[in-house]
């Protein structure tokens, strides 16, 4: 075809070389300029309330329970990302911790038990089966309402958080229950729940393989598709950098000690000798932390590896368009509800293990925040656009805001303020560079 | 190729479509013209798989067919390049062309890689200059996006293609190069229905005219046989060539 364009189409038009900047080096290399960015205020917001807070901050203690705090948000902004993506909201989730929580709470405590035997070492594997599958069915029951009687997912959720908070109560009557069956604790973090510093040191090692065997594979897929390569510098640098990241964190977590009578008491019950300065024992990556990374890979992968992933991403996009290719949308939007509802109990089980404790209020106002993460996370409510890293980040930005208030002494009612401010401020960049960036 | 017959459609106790039938050839350009709200894009819907009809009957190559979604089209060999082009703009152009028939690997993932790739042949194909295969499809032109939506079609062998106003929003050099693409498409052998409400557009490139009126089929001519303003008269009044007057062809200009 020989017809040459006369009307020059935006992208064809080389750029100037000017105009060339840190951010078009970063989008032609496909690299998320948006994520970067994000990074970046995460690091200043640290090196700030670190200074802030007399050197506090950043101390392996404040990160070790900073990661710990974050976790059981950010487990349900993965899933959050998906339903906003979507075009959709889940307004329940934050009730939904409560119901499912409770019911793992009593499941663990009341119910299993008598039947298998108190101590019995299959309570924590079956309590965490059964709230997953509670979750999944409250889920796909909200979905199904949205998606096949036409209910606004707002009006649909909105109704679900104040049902469920209802059933929270209404399951063990308001009784507080704790604590905890002794293994299913160990999801909460604490002194036993971290993977010391052994296993830490493993599981970083492997997730600096991974990082490079990825980084690897993409090389040799994108040579033997003849696409274009990323500078092999950038590929390096960028290797090496996920790797410092993931190595600093874990050696972050390893720095972090057992309070001293606790490891007097470890020392005894293993005879190891105390040496004069005292038994230092690592504490490692805490299983909330280890959760999390799990449950990030796995929506990574669904996000981006699955048709279901994609689908979900196209129906933001063009809800008729996804129609029109074939795409059976109701199913999808069912089973995108369903995953907030596996992930809504899998962070039920992080609290209460973490707070060793089940309360009605369990979850109380969680959907705002999970809701925020996303969206600070570049998730838009429009649908079609959010990112699982992003959701991640953005739960680590508001945590460690709030964190960091509580360190320099801010009340709790100025720290809402803040997060609130943040908030907005957040999605008001976000809306003004993305109008820039489009009209550029 | 394609035949419809007695097609009608109605909504509520509108009929969009009365007794409708319209036919394709291979190799051949068929016009679909009518003014507003005359019922073709709800007639060619139910050949795309988008709305079913109330009664009728369609065939391709002689044989009775059942289309009763897009899949169903699909299967047939029919694609349809829609008004508003039915693309997911924060997708790329590849996952749009492969929106619904992705193609995995064999561990159920996405085979991106795959589908850029033949995204690049085909486009190739269609428009060589384009190269914008990783961006969201919002960031494209109006040409750019026109040819994804036709690349969509190239892709999986559409025998029978079905363009609905695909020049509307384009300028006269994108338009050109739709034109191009028709005509060479048309050499390959397959059958296309243009909807369009540019009488010249329509000149131009089809070589059958059928005309509808308020849900009814008014006619089918052959271009080389009549004037625009015949068909014009046909597309306003609703009169045959044969029927019309030249006072009432001259009144079609004020």
């Amino acid at each position: 075809m020989s017809v040459v364009e006369t009307s020059p189409t935006r992208l064809e038009i080389p750029e100037p070389s000017q105009r060339r900047s840190f951010g078009s080096f970063l989008r032609d290399n496909e690299i998320d300029t948006r994520m970067v960015g994000m990074i970046a205020v995460l690091l200043a917001i640290w090196v700030v309330f670190h200074f802030l807070s007399g050197g506090t901050f950043l101390t392996p203690r404040n990160l070790w329970n900073l990661s710990v705090q974050t976790s059981a948000i950010a487990i349900m902004a993965t899933g959050m990302v998906l339903v906003i993506v979507s075009r959709n909201i889940d307004l329940s989730v934050g009730s939904m911790v409560g119901t499912v929580g409770m019911v793992m709470a009593v499941l663990q405590t009341e119910w299993l038990p008598p039947v298998v035997g108190t101590g019995n070492s299959w309570i924590w594997v079956i309590t965490l089966v059964v709230g997953v599958i509670l979750g999944a069915l409250i889920g796909a029951f909200q979905g199904s309402i949205v998606a096949y009687v036409g209910v606004p997912s707002f009006v649909v959720t909105l109704g679900g958080l104040l049902v469920w908070r209802g059933f929270a109560w209404l399951t063990a009557s308001g009784r507080t229950i704790a604590p905890m069956d002794a293994t299913f604790q160990l999801l909460g973090g604490g002194s036993e729940g971290s993977l010391g510093e052994v296993g830490s040191w493993i599981v970083g090692g492997v997730a600096c393989a991974g990082i490079v065997a990825l980084m690897v594979n993409g090389r040799r897929k994108r040579r033997r598709f003849g696409f274009r390569l990323r500078p092999m510098w950038l590929d390096v640098a960028l290797g090496v950098f996920g790797c410092v990241v993931v190595l600093g964190a874990v050696w972050v977590m390893n720095s972090y000690y057992l309070p001293e009578n606790l490891a007097a008491q470890y020392a005894e019950e293993h005879n190891i000798p105390i040496p004069d300065g005292g038994l230092q024992i690592p504490l490692g990556i805490p299983y909330p932390v280890l959760i999390l990374v799990g449950v990030t890979l796995a929506m990574g992968f669904i996000a981006n590896r699955l048709r279901f992933g994609r689908y979900i991403f196209s129906i933001g996009g063009n809800p008729e368009a996804a129609v029109l290719a074939g795409i059976k949308t109701k199913r999808t939007i069912v089973k995108t509800f369903m995953t907030m509802g596996i992930l809504v109990a899998i962070s039920a089980a992080v609290s209460i293990a973490r707070l060793n404790a089940a309360v009605s209020g369990l979850g109380t106002l969680q959907e705002l925040y999970v809701i925020a993460a996303a969206v600070i996370g570049g998730a838009a409510l429009s649908g079609g656009i959010g990112t699982i890293p992003g959701a991640i980040i953005g739960a680590l930005v508001m945590q460690s805001l709030q964190s960091g208030m509580v360190l320099i002494g801010v009340g709790a009612p100025l720290q809402d303020v803040a997060l609130g401010v943040v908030l907005v401020m957040a999605v008001a960049i976000d809306t003004i560079y993305r109008r820039r960036a489009a009209t550029r | 190729m394609v035949e419809m017959r007695d097609m009608s459609v109605s909504f509520g106790g509108v009929h969009a479509v009365k007794d409708v039938s319209i036919d394709l050839h291979p190799g051949e350009i068929l016009g679909l013209v009518g003014g507003n709200g005359a019922g073709k894009s709800t007639l060619i819907k139910t050949l795309s798989g988008a709305q079913k009809a109330d009664s009728g009957e369609i065939f391709i190559n002689g044989e009775p067919v059942t289309i009763t979604s897009p899949r169903d089209a699909k299967t047939h060999g029919i694609e349809t390049i829609y008004q508003t082009l039915a693309l997911a703009e924060n997708i790329d152009a590849p996952g749009n062309m492969f929106l619904g028939r992705e193609m995995i690997t064999r561990w159920g993932t996405l085979d991106d890689s795959s589908m850029e790739t033949a995204a690049r042949t085909v486009m190739g194909r269609l428009n060589p200059q384009f190269q914008n295969f990783k961006v969201p499809v919002a960031s494209l032109s109006g040409g750019q996006r026109q040819s994804v939506a036709i690349a969509k079609a190239v892709q999986f062998n559409a025998r029978i293609l079905i363009m609905d106003e695909p020049t509307a929003a384009l300028g006269p050099a994108e338009t050109e190069q739709v034109r191009q693409l028709m005509r060479q498409l048309k050499s390959e052998g397959l059958g296309i229905i243009l909807i369009s409400h540019d009488i010249h557009d329509v000149f131009d490139l089809a070589d059958r005219i059928s005309v509808m009126l308020q849900g009814k089929l008014v006619g089918t001519v052959n271009k080389n046989d009549v004037t625009m303003d015949e068909v014009l008269a046909m597309i306003i009044i609703g009169k045959l060539p044969d029927e019309v007057t030249t006072k009432e062809l001259e009144q079609l200009h004020g």
